[in-house]
């Protein structure tokens, strides 16, 4: 079944997210990042960071979160079993850190069909509570096979 | 928070330590559990046969993690790095190994374009288009 193309530009409610130092570490650990600024908080603070700071890619963390309140909108026609991940893009106003209150809202970028697949794209806003922006994520996803039929199309 | 490499003084060309790992099992379950992604693809044969694949393979975003331990160990400081992104263009599975390549694309006084990409022992690319945004 297509994507529904109606959607794109919806946004979804946001998922809140309280970052805990635990949670850092092992997800440092998880990737391989034995620097000590990830894992040590004198060691982070001597490098200037108010608390842990994450690994870059944590961010992820919160893009799924709030990823699956998109996907699983039945009205968006995704089929996850069909799905290969395509690009991964993080843009970063400054690093996460431990004790930060996140908030992460998800929308459809865009959706569009290529060849017999379709590309749909979810865009993450990490902010605080407060507002102040933290990262913005972009995920292109690969719909294998659901495109709509070429002759179907105007 | 003085970065690792003086980013004012990085030059085009500059190439970057590399990173390898080699892929076992356990790290794509301890990913899984660390990172909330549970899709069985990654931790069951069985389900990953099923679908068409040859066994588990990595998350893309285990490899990206991988690979971006080159960009912050280059930096020193995360909050160096702007700006992330990679395409995801082959699978890789356990017992295979990854390795992290990069280098300075554009370099002008402090902002710097760093482009890189991971591949797997038969020098097949796992991560391609890899562009890291830094800056002082």
């Amino acid at each position: 079944m297509p994507l529904n193309q109606a959607l794109v530009g919806k946004a979804y409610p946001a998922v809140s997210y309280e970052v805990g130092r635990e949670k850092l570490r092992e997800f440092a650990i998880a990737v391989g990042e034995t620097d000590p600024i990830y894992h040590d908080e004198a060691a982070a603070r001597a490098a200037g960071h108010p608390d842990l700071p994450a690994v870059p890619t944590f961010a992820v963390v919160l893009s799924l979160r709030a990823g699956q309140v998109v996907y699983g909108d039945p009205d968006l026609g995704l089929d996850y079993s069909r799905v290969v991940h395509g690009e991964q893009e993080f843009v970063y106003h400054r690093p996460i850190r431990a004790g930060d209150r996140l908030l992460a809202s998800g929308k459809v970028a865009a959706a569009e069909a290529k060849g017999r697949h379709e590309l749909l794209t979810l865009e993450t806003d990490i902010t605080t509570e407060s507002g102040e922006a933290v990262c913005t994520v972009r995920a292109t996803l690969l719909s294998r096979g659901t495109a709509p039929p070429r002759e179907g199309r105007a | 928070m003085s970065p690792r490499v003086n980013l004012a003084e990085a030059r085009a060309g500059d190439a970057l330590p590399e990173v390898s790992e080699t892929i076992e099992r356990l790290d794509l379950v301890r990913y899984a559990g660390a990172s909330g992604d549970f899709n069985p693809i990654h931790w069951s044969d069985e389900i990953a046969r099923a679908v068409g694949l040859p066994g588990v393979i990595a998350h893309g975003m285990y490899s990206m993690g991988v690979a971006t331990r080159m960009i912050t160990a280059w930096a020193g400081d995360p909050a160096a790095i702007r700006r992330l992104k990679v395409r995801f263009s082959n699978m890789i599975e356990p017992g295979q190994t990854l390795t992290a390549k990069g280098e300075v694309a554009e370099a002008d006084g402090g902002r710097v374009l760093v482009r890189f990409h991971a591949e797997d022992e038969k020098g097949e690319k796992v991560l391609s288009k890899g562009e890291a945004e830094l800056e002082l």
